[in-house]
């Protein structure tokens, strides 16, 4: 950022203070320092299509997470409509484990799971199906979806599967 | 129509985020009764409104706020997280593919077809952004008028007593409800695409070498 190159990128621009995911044919690239900055870029190995996904934490940090490539627009396309919603889900991992880098553990201080996340992985765990486990607990899928989403993001899990078994591995449920 | 816009953009558009600060103390403040703060200037903001949020706005032909709902991400700071935690059992909502969308307000002379025409746009924000649901605050009595505009939440709890009832519930991001809202509005699908893209659209290819 020496350089000032920040007040230049276009894609730290447009998305700085933002927080949905942003392709970088979205972005401003006509201005002069712009086009300039991009081949400088170009000559260093950075492709020609891009997708930034600005991530905000719980503390007000601003991250930004960016995949890149050179292809044609078509191939971009069909590949980018297919893996937003798992760059989504990987550049908030990715975020998360830098941010536990930073605080030297993994173990997310304050974050206990709520008596209905654990009633919800506890159910999963006795092979209940998602309809069986909400209909037990009296409460919708999509609700229990929910309780098992915020369940595996504080167990830092990448899946269900795995929330629940780092959950029975820590001793949490009682099944 | 329908604008999307970040609190950041809305210092280009005076009139429409004034009336839109007005009207949201109107509804909140004055209809509903909630104990929200009005400044001086007989506006309500609250700190969420600092963070940079994302409005889906309607714009009146005047260029006045008909009606609007914030928009945030739950990795962030959310009002479900910090203060409506005991309705979802203690549960933290935090998801990147779930955003809390509060503040649902209409301008009080606006036109009946304008609370649909919003949720047309939170599906269009949340459809284009690959979401699986918002998270939102609301007044219990607009659960019966989100289901009869064809888009109901999965109400997760609730507090307080009769008019005084406020609740969290969550919509599930499905592309079959927008037939449903193109309809009852009258909005076209194509008129609808132009209103999003106008945000979220691409300008132009990124350099002609592939």
């Amino acid at each position: 950022m020496a350089d000032g190159l920040d007040r230049i990128d276009p894609v730290v621009q447009g998305c700085y203070q933002r927080f949905h995911p942003v392709d970088w044919k979205q972005l401003d690239w006509s201005t002069k320092s712009s086009r300039h900055f991009l081949e400088e870029a170009a000559g260093a190995g950075v492709g020609n299509q891009g997708l930034s996904v600005p991530i905000r934490g719980p503390s007000g940090q601003f991250a930004l997470f960016t995949v890149n490539h050179r292809c044609t627009d078509f191939e971009w396309e069909k590949f980018s409509q297919n893996s937003v919603k798992d760059l989504l889900l990987v550049s908030h991992y990715v975020n998360q484990k830098a941010l536990e880098l930073e605080r030297g553990t993994d173990v997310v201080p304050g974050q206990a799971l709520s008596p209905r996340e654990i009633d919800a992985l506890t159910m999963l765990a006795l092979g209940l199906s998602r309809a069986r486990a909400a209909e037990r607990l009296s409460i919708s899928e999509h609700t229990l979806r929910v309780y098992i989403e915020g369940a595996r993001f504080k167990l830092g899990a990448l899946n269900t599967t795995h929330a629940v078994a780092r959950a029975l591995v820590k001793g949490l449920l009682v099944v | 129509m329908l604008r999307y816009f970040y609190a950041d953009e809305l210092s280009s558009f005076p009139k429409l985020r004034d009336t839109m600060f007005r009207d949201r103390a109107d509804q909140f403040k004055g209809r509903l009764g909630w104990d929200v703060h009005v400044n001086r200037a007989g506006e309500e903001r609250d700190e969420y409104d600092l963070m940079n949020p994302l409005y889906v706005i309607w714009q009146q032909a005047d260029g006045r706020h008909g009606g609007s709902m914030r928009f945030l991400p739950t990795s962030g700071r959310t009002m479900v997280n910090d203060h409506f935690r005991d309705l979802s059992d203690g549960a933290k909502i935090q998801s990147p593919l779930i955003w809390e969308c509060t503040r649902f307000c209409l301008g009080a002379g606006a036109a009946p077809s304008v609370s649909g025409a919003l949720m047309l746009g939170g599906l269009e924000l949340g459809l284009g952004h690959h979401l699986t649901h918002a998270v939102g605050v609301f007044d219990h009595r607009m659960v019966r008028v989100y289901r009869r505009l064809g888009w109901g939440p999965t109400v997760m709890g609730s507090t307080g007593q009769g008019r005084d009832a406020i609740s969290v519930g969550l919509w599930a991001f499905t592309p079959e409800i927008r037939a449903t809202l193109l309809q009852r509005t009258g909005i076209g699908r194509e008129v609808s695409k132009l209103w999003y893209d106008r945000a979220f659209g691409h300008r132009n290819p990124v350099s002609k070498s592939a």
